[in-house]
């Protein structure tokens, strides 16, 4: 199973041409990357690299141009080990203060908070990672089942439609969806309606609501624009695999578990490994834009940190260290979640 | 499994013979009913809350503040959108939003794509390491505040040059056009060059036109998240109010409206424009109509290229 899984990926999505390069094994790329390195015509020569100036002049400048606005900003990191004052100047006229910042966030002072602040940033994202995996397999599934083309179609393009709304409206129409009914709050009118409530929940004064929210505001934009990549894998599988079921008898439901969820088990392993490299990084308007005072115990996450309580008030420093750290989990993430992929043979990241 | 493939070569046969049969049983009658109002109730729900913010901007503003309205509005009128329009703020923001958009796409396809073309060529010696350097661009951040400095120390604070000039080139993207180049049969580019064309013509008259589908596709991300951003106005441009944006003014709306008070959203309170009045809940619904509707219109027509820039951005991104 797992030596096919990345070539199934790729041939379940029915892309083999565009991906053909790219779908070629790993054992195989690492041989012709062997040849190529006895290979003369391989050898870099002065020669080749002139007569490739053309491709220089194409990608040298750009990549100058990257390694500026993505790479040198790292001296800003400097910041951390100072008592960085914007009135002070450049960060050559700051005064240095060695690892006080990092003691002050990580067990000091700010300790607390910044280990808060990073539970909440984990746990939004797994609770948002799981409910919305669950999700658009089932929807998937379900829109797998509609025989009906344009029925589908519409389905699918009003299921995709809030996918492109901005992160600003999404959390202005969710802090609306979830206000008092006489503020056209109409979570709040359905639930009264259906008897399940007495009287409007306060949603978003709730502590123990908040990742929910999160989660459940994610899965609302996001849940028809997952479902692409499963509804790419399952209009792979072989038909003659259903045929044959139905022959030995299967229903519709032995037919979803014992063939589609199996066909396209991998495009989901592979998903949820490069999804879990994201753990830190996600997240952001919502705590942002949802996030009061009243919650803020579970609503704060790193990012909110960064933004509130080191840019707009003004701790430089502690909010370069909750970068850095951030920054640096990250590529710890990725970087697992990448051996991770390449341990089931998959297509790797980079 | 075993069973399954023995029975294939006879269902195939099956299949073969007539066209697939439908079988109309009762369980597939409940079935198919069940499934398609779920999904209907589901495609509502998704849609609802849109609904009723056009409803809202349509309706008279000092009615909406009554609330109960659903995806009707109760007194029809378009008096929001007159003041939205004539606030000089939102309609600088709208134009400023449009034209950062088309910059910044421009920009992006012009030099993400010329980048992707010198990246397929497999002959090309570095295309190895530049890509590794891009694509670790990816995961690394520096972080908003060292970004930030950069910005301020390039001189760019407060300048229309903040929003294009840092992302003239999107990792992810330059991954799915270079795949996508890569998949070009290599006769198309060896018959162009023997006629004499050099790289450049090559990119741009070869293989430029053959990228179209997955460069819409391209284009309509890069829309999508220069139209929605409003981060990097806050961090560089927000002392300068002629280089607003639409998503910078709705989040302030938002802002403001969340401190004022958990549920008093649509509290008292009017919004002045040329001497009319409207409210903020109308108001701000109005403003997220103006914000949202633009890419709504776009997105449809591109839906059946979604499938491919996702997966090549997905398997090798």
């Amino acid at each position: 199973m797992t030596d096919a899984t990345t070539s199934s990926l790729v041939t379940a999505t029915g892309l083999e041409p565009a991906l053909e390069p790219a779908s070629s094994s790993r054992a195989q790329n690492r041989k012709a990357r062997k040849n190529a390195a006895k290979d003369p015509k391989r050898k870099i020569t002065w020669d080749r690299v002139w007569a490739q100036r053309a491709l220089l002049a194409m990608s040298v400048p750009l990549l100058l141009y990257q390694i500026l606005f993505k790479y040198v900003p790292v001296y800003g990191w400097a910041i951390a080990f100072q008592h960085y004052k914007p009135g002070r100047g450049s960060i050559f006229d700051q005064q240095w203060v060695g690892l006080n910042n990092f003691r002050n966030l990580f067990t000091g002072v700010n300790g607390e908070r910044f280990r808060r602040v990073v539970v909440n940033t984990m746990g939004q994202s797994v609770l948002t990672l799981i409910v919305g995996t669950l999700g658009a397999i089932v929807l998937a599934l379900l829109l797998n089942e509609v025989k009906n083309l344009p029925l589908k179609r519409i389905l699918q393009n009003i299921t995709y439609m809030p996918h492109f709304l901005s992160w600003v409206i999404v959390a202005s129409l969710a802090s609306v969806a979830l206000s008092l009914p006489s503020s056209g709050g109409f979570i709040n009118q359905g639930l009264m309606s259906l008897h399940l409530v007495d009287h409007p929940v306060l949603f978003l004064t709730q502590p123990n609501y908040f990742w929910g929210i999160v989660a459940g505001t994610s899965l609302w934009k996001e849940l028809g624009w997952n479902t692409i990549l499963y509804l790419a894998a399952i209009t792979a599988i072989d038909p003659g695999l259903y045929e044959a079921a139905e022959v030995d008898g299967a229903g519709r439901y032995r037919k979803m578990f014992s063939i589609t969820l199996p066909s396209i088990r991998p495009t989901i392993v592979v998903l949820l490994i490069i999804n879990s490299g994201w753990i830190l990084s996600t997240n952001f308007e919502l705590p942002y834009f949802l996030g009061n005072g009243l919650v803020s115990d579970r609503s704060e996450t790193i990012d909110v940190f960064v933004l509130r309580y080191g840019y707009q008030l003004g701790n430089y420093s502690l909010a370069v260290v909750a970068g850095i750290f951030k920054t640096i989990v990250a590529v710890i993430l990725v970087g697992s979640a990448n051996l991770a992929a390449k341990r089931l043979n998959q297509e790797t990241l980079v | 499994m075993s069973r399954t493939t023995v029975a294939k070569p006879l269902a195939r046969r099956a299949s073969r013979g007539g066209s697939r049969r439908r079988k109309w049983t009762v369980e597939h009658i409940i079935f198919t009913t069940l499934n398609t109002t779920f999904l209907l109730a589901l495609a509502a729900l998704m849609i609802y809350p849109l609904l009723n913010t056009l409803a809202i901007s349509l309706d008279d503003g000092n009615d909406a503040v009554r609330g109960g309205i659903g995806i009707w509005p109760r007194v029809f009128s378009l008096q929001n959108y007159d003041v939205v329009f004539n606030m000089t703020t939102i309609y600088q923001a709208f134009f400023m939003s449009v034209l950062k958009t088309v910059v910044v796409v421009a920009t992006n396809l012009f030099f993400t794509s010329m980048l992707a073309y010198a990246l397929s060529r497999k002959e090309f010696i570095f295309r190895r390491p530049i890509t590794l350097i891009f694509v670790l661009t990816m995961y690394f951040d520096a972080g908003l505040i060292p970004n930030y400095l950069l910005i301020k120390d390039l001189g760019m604070l407060n300048s229309f040059q903040a929003y294009w000039v840092p992302t003239i080139i999107s990792a992810f993207n330059l991954i799915i056009l270079r795949t996508y180049m890569k998949s070009i049969p290599e006769e198309i580019i060896e018959s162009a060059r023997t006629d004499g064309a050099g790289e450049f013509r090559m990119w741009w008259q070869i293989v430029m036109p053959l990228c179209k589908p997955t460069l819409a596709v391209v284009g309509l991300f890069v829309a999508v998240g220069s139209w929605n951003s409003w981060l990097d106005t806050l961090l560089y441009n927000s002392s300068d109010p002629s280089l607003s944006t639409l998503q910078y003014e709705l989040q302030k709306l938002l802002t403001s409206s969340m401190n004022a008070g958990m549920n008093s959203v649509a509290a008292t309170g009017s919004a002045h424009s040329g001497g009319q009045v409207t409210t903020p809940i109308a108001l701000r619904s109005a403003i997220t109509m103006v914000a949202a509707v633009p890419i709504l219109f776009v997105y449809p027509f591109l839906q059946k290229h979604f499938v491919s820039g996702l997966m090549i951005g997905s398997v090798k991104g």
